[in-house]
């Protein structure tokens, strides 16, 4: 696998981050000694398995749909950075 | 006999015959803390105020027979990845500075109930993403056998804390490793239970199917006696298992004769310090000499361990991950005028640059075209990986191997190069994939007084019968209780 500029900017796109111009080069050549020691796994032969999940056989876990948490306005908003009449704030999205 | 020379069963066995306080226990670690910590760096917090609260409150709850508990009044320190409520829980992050959980985490509710007093948080690689707790955005934890050297990571401060009788006692996480690594490298035991077998309720989440939450103690009797607080199942945690209790009373019979061990080939190959394959060769002659039967057979599947493990635990940690934007919680930058810009500018600035590295590894192999190629093939990888560790338990009771290629390092050496860092990681990360049980215990020192580890593998909801081989180890052997003196 070849990475290059344009993958590692749409990468950062993907996850919402922005890199230094500087940490975009050094990321191009970490990002590409880390892909080409992972394609090792090429060399395993799948053929015919099934992915796994979870480690072991767990079924659906259910149990009965009964409320047992309590509206705790203020805790939720105690972290926000930027609250108002019981409201997260965000900047404005909608012209 | 000094407080702090005590292990956590010897000091909850003196606090319970009245012959030490637990405001005095409490008291004497804040006191070496104070002493000590400004150059190891080993806490991220300390609670001096709240502990010193708890502790007048749990030597009532003694005296009253509220808390008859083996550990009850013995301090403890808690990696800052573990929700405190009303106590910062930190992640080592600059994202979550200032983030102060609402709730305890399940672990916390178990060690309040067992009256276990809590010195401080932890120092850890940001977000558990590293091995060495170089990553950490609060500095550097060094190591007590060597201060210019690493303890290894991502629970470095727990490891580093147990070793430098900072605190008797740790709970660490381990991923892919987290715990057993740094237990190597500060000569302390440290154990990675099965998969589900403690509750990861309140656990800051890395990569969900493979974190556990473990304890690190100076022996394996004080590992026992803390798993058996805060195992069980939770119905906060659906992933958590509804398995036969922990008994401690068998792992601390420590036997083993009859019990057949197998170390696999691929364990001692390439890239192994011949220090570290010399001290798990002796180890197993140990194991002999103990009437346990022991054999080298091949797994050749480890080389794929690590490939497999870096592809899972980055696409998990970039879902996890999404959810700091710099609106609900944590870090949001000033800088910002849009929303998006809220998003990747609190993100840019609140992410340490290894954290960013593993969003990107992540969002990679999920991304559209590279789906199958790389996530899908790493389950394919899991599914042989599982089967290969079954294959070896229909054959032995326990697996044995080195716990990490070398000694600890040199602060710097392996941060300028994230492959090197990755790489050290093969010996532990498959029992994160497979999801058994594994111990680190002490097996030796380096020429230069570094210690060494092995670590014991078991079958699934097999703690008790790790420990116990665990303990007979350190019944015939003495590294466990060599201490670093402190600067």
């Amino acid at each position: 696998m070849q990475i290059d500029k344009d993958l590692v900017m749409y990468l950062e796109k993907l996850g919402r981050i922005e890199l230094s111009e500087a940490q975009r080069a050094a990321t191009e050549k970490d990002l590409q000694d880390i892909l080409t020691y992972i394609d090792t796994l090429n060399e395993l032969d799948t053929d015919g398995v099934e992915p796994a999940s979870h480690s072991f056989p767990i079924a659906n876990v259910m149990r009965e749909d009964e409320v047992t948490n309590t509206a705790r306005p203020e805790a939720i908003l105690q972290n926000a950075p930027n609250s108002r009449d019981g409201c997260f704030v965000v900047p404005k999205t909608v012209e | 006999m000094d407080i702090r020379d005590m292990t956590a069963l010897e000091l909850g066995r003196a606090i319970r015959a009245g012959s030490v306080g637990v405001r005095e226990a409490a008291e004497s670690y804040f006191a070496a803390i104070e002493a000590h910590d400004a150059l190891y760096h080993c806490y991220n917090t300390v609670c001096k105020d709240e502990a010193l609260a708890r502790a007048d409150e749990v030597q009532k709850g003694i005296a009253e027979g509220r808390f008859t508990g083996a550990l009850a009044g013995v301090p403890i320190g808690i990696k800052d990845n573990i929700c405190t409520k009303g106590i910062r829980t930190t992640c080592s992050s600059k994202i979550l500075e200032n983030f102060v959980p609402t709730y305890d985490a399940t672990v916390m509710q178990r060690l309040e109930k067992a009256g276990m007093v809590m010195l401080g948080k932890l120092n850890m690689d940001e977000f558990a993403m590293g091995s060495t707790t170089e990553t950490s955005a609060t500095g550097i934890t060094h190591n007590p056998w060597d201060p210019d050297r690493i303890p290894g990571g991502s629970s470095g401060g727990a490891a580093a804390a147990v070793a430098a009788r900072l605190a008797p006692v740790a709970l660490g996480s381990d991923t892919g490793g987290s715990i057993r690594q740094p237990a190597s490298f500060c000569g302390v035991s440290g154990l990675k239970p099965t998969y589900g077998a403690v509750s990861r309720y309140g656990l800051v989440a890395y990569a969900s199917s493979l974190d556990q939450i473990g304890p690190l103690g100076r022996n394996t009797d004080d590992c026992a006696a803390l798993f058996a607080v805060i195992e069980g199942k939770d119905p906060m945690d659906g992933t958590s298992a509804d398995h036969e209790t922990f008994s401690f009373d068998a792992a601390a019979a420590g036997e083993i004769r009859g019990k057949k061990i197998g170390i696999p080939a691929d364990y001692l190959g390439e890239g192994i310090a011949p220090e570290v394959k010399q001290a798990v060769l002796d180890a197993a002659e140990v194991y002999k000499a103990l009437g346990a039967e022991v054999e080298i057979f091949p797994m050749p599947i480890v080389k794929y361990a690590i490939p497999a493990y870096y592809i899972i635990a980055c696409a998990e940690a970039c879902s996890n991950l999404s959810r700091y934007d710099g609106i609900k919680y944590g870090y949001s930058s000033p800088n910002a005028e849009s929303l998006l810009e809220t998003y990747i500018r609190s993100r840019s600035e609140g992410f340490g640059m290894e954290v960013k590295r593993r969003i990107m590894l992540g969002n990679f192999v999920l991304s559209s075209g590279y789906y199958d190629a790389y996530y899908n093939k790493a389950l394919k990888a899991k599914r042989l990986i599982s089967k290969a560790m079954d294959d070896a338990f229909r054959r032995y009771d326990m697996l044995l191997g080195p716990v990490a290629p070398t000694a600890a390092m040199k602060i710097g050496e392996s941060l300028s190069d994230p492959l090197k860092m990755y790489l050290g990681d093969i010996y532990t990360v498959m029992i994160n994939i497979a999801g058994v049980p594994a111990l680190a215990v002490p097996c030796g020192f380096t020429s230069d007084g570094l210690p060494l580890g092995m670590q014991l593998i078991g079958k699934p909801y097999a703690e008790a019968e790790i420990l116990a081989a665990a303990k007979a180890y350190q019944s015939a052997t003495d590294f466990h209780k060599k201490f670093p003196t402190l600067q």
